[in-house]
């Protein structure tokens, strides 16, 4: 019978400091919440660092990256040089209707072209619209916030096993 | 139509009526609607670390007009094999069983809409009317689940009805009267003499302390809410009695409820607190001292109200069994117990 009284006691008492405590509730439509550190919200594209490897359409689980480019003649780096062959980009689209947000393809891309932004506001009423070409997805790069800092002693550690 | 309007004495009998009528068909409502978005929607999302309604108006106290809304524009259902007639009338009998009750609760010194002699023998008599109400639509749907509950229901209001009305002796004994409005002047009088030095004022709540524990233990049954809540037991049995209601019948079973339980909660503060009476702030008859009178009952059913949606939001439900093994071993021998104290008491005081 005690242990009964005390709990409904407790029971009572439990409610009564959560009624009196601030709600966690965060208002979406008119407050947004800070996004956790590595927040996966859209894969923002860094045009200029894309080499066209295609490693991140090969890696892709469900086949949502869409990549086209040509080899063409650039500008020699020195006066008098030979014409370096580039790879253009010519189209970069993820289809988010079908992305599942692993980031394998921001994790395998070897020059830092793709990011993972915080930004979550972008359902369509079509589902087609939601490819996103390379200009929407470098719009995104404006989200992109800063890497995070590295832990105490991470560099030195990486060095030393080398 | 002007001259017809003049014509109309203002103290016949059947414009008194009317009025007293219309006041209490616009209290129930308004009751509900001050319980249902006071504890329904704000203290128990609170107490759930929740907000609740926040959009539809400031901090979402609009929110019941469209709740409101929603429930009359829905569609009449009754099962097939359902006796239609009680059917819809159910939810009506539980309604008015609420209305009767408001009409003997005394809000001001003159301020009343009827005060009989009998007054707490009659809010606990019309009170009860509701069983009838959920009996008719558990029997009525055509649905196990809601026979289940009605008669769960059924058992359970009989049994917590005793503990509730033997609780309501114990004030009573004190008073001498049954009327409410004379309970309230009998409490506002009331006072303990300390060995003959010192006549210490108080409210019945702290000599009836068991009557008050009783009596709120009872409205929490008889409303059936958690613990007590076997008879709409959502695991068990869907909603019990309201599972087959749509639309406006079942905004019927919400209004009687929340509305039963402002009406208990005001029943219960002038019983033991004191009613609308507050020492040293009302004196004689006029209209500040009704409206004075009316704000504090209205802050004394709160805070009753209060103590009941707390424990509702606070514990689980119950087993069947152990309801009724609650009403009949512990609450109605306790209030047989108070009783005899209390007349002890009245013999020794």
């Amino acid at each position: 019978m005690r242990s009964v009284t005390g709990g409904f006691a407790k029971g009572l008492g439990i409610t009564l400091k959560t009624m009196l405590t601030p709600a966690v509730t965060v208002q979406y439509p008119h407050v947004k919440e800070d996004p956790p550190t590595r927040a996966r919200g859209v894969i923002a594209l860094k045009e200029e660092n894309c080499t066209v490897c295609m490693l991140c359409a090969r890696q892709c689980p469900d086949w949502c990256i869409y990549i086209e480019g040509h080899k063409d003649k650039a500008p020699p780096r020195r006066e008098g040089g030979k014409p370096r062959t580039v790879q253009f980009l010519d189209r970069f689209d993820i289809d988010y209707g079908l992305c599942m947000y692993c980031g394998i393809c921001v994790e395998v891309c070897p020059f830092d072209a793709l990011f993972w932004s915080p930004e979550f506001e972008y359902s369509e009423t079509h589902i087609a619209d939601l490819l996103h070409d390379k200009d929407r997805l470098g719009e995104w790069m404006e989200t992109v916030p800063e890497p995070p800092a590295l832990e105490a002693g991470a560099e030195a550690k990486k060095g030393a096993k080398k | 139509l002007t001259h017809a309007l003049l014509a109309v004495d203002l103290n016949a009998y059947w414009f008194q009526t009317l009025v007293k009528a219309v006041l209490v068909l616009v209290a129930v409502p308004t009751a509900t609607v001050i319980i249902v978005q006071t504890f329904m929607f704000k203290v128990m999302a609170h107490m759930q670390s929740r907000l609740g309604p926040m959009e539809a108006g400031p901090h979402g106290s609009l929110q019941l007009l469209a709740d409101g809304g929603k429930f009359v524009q829905k569609e009449l259902i009754a099962p097939a094999r359902a006796d239609r007639r009680i059917f819809f009338l159910a939810p009506v009998v539980v309604l008015i069983s609420t209305f009767l009750m408001f009409v003997v609760i005394p809000i001001g010194p003159t301020a009343y809409a009827e005060n009989l002699d009998t007054g707490i023998f009659y809010a606990m008599g019309v009170s009860s009317i509701s069983v009838l109400g959920v009996l008719m639509a558990g029997w009525a749907s055509a649905n196990k689940y809601s026979l289940i509950g009605g008669l769960r229901a059924a058992g359970q209001l009989i049994a917590y009805e005793l503990p509730l009305v033997l609780a309501v002796v114990g004030p009573v004994m004190m008073a001498g009267t049954l009327s409410l409005q004379g309970i309230v002047k009998a409490q506002a009088d009331f006072h303990i003499n300390v060995f003959g030095a010192a006549s210490i004022r108080m409210p019945y709540v702290f000599p009836q302390i068991l009557g008050f524990l009783l009596f709120l233990v009872g409205t929490q049954a008889e409303l059936t809410q958690t613990p007590f809540d076997m008879p709409v037991a959502e695991s068990e049995l869907v909603a019990g009695y309201q599972t087959e209601y749509t639309g406006l019948p079942f905004l019927f079973f919400y209004m009687g409820e929340f509305g039963a339980s402002f009406g208990l909660s005001a029943i219960a503060a002038t019983l033991f607190l004191g009613g609308w009476y507050v020492p040293g702030l009302i004196h004689g008859h006029s209209l500040i001292a009704n409206l004075i009178g009316f704000a504090v009952l209205f802050a004394k059913t709160m805070a009753v109200a209060f103590l009941i949606f707390w424990i509702r939001f606070s514990v689980p439900r119950l087993r069947e069994d152990q309801l009724q093994s609650f009403a009949w071993k512990v609450l109605i021998p306790l209030s047989l117990v108070n009783i005899a104290l209390t007349g002890l008491f009245k013999v020794v005081f």
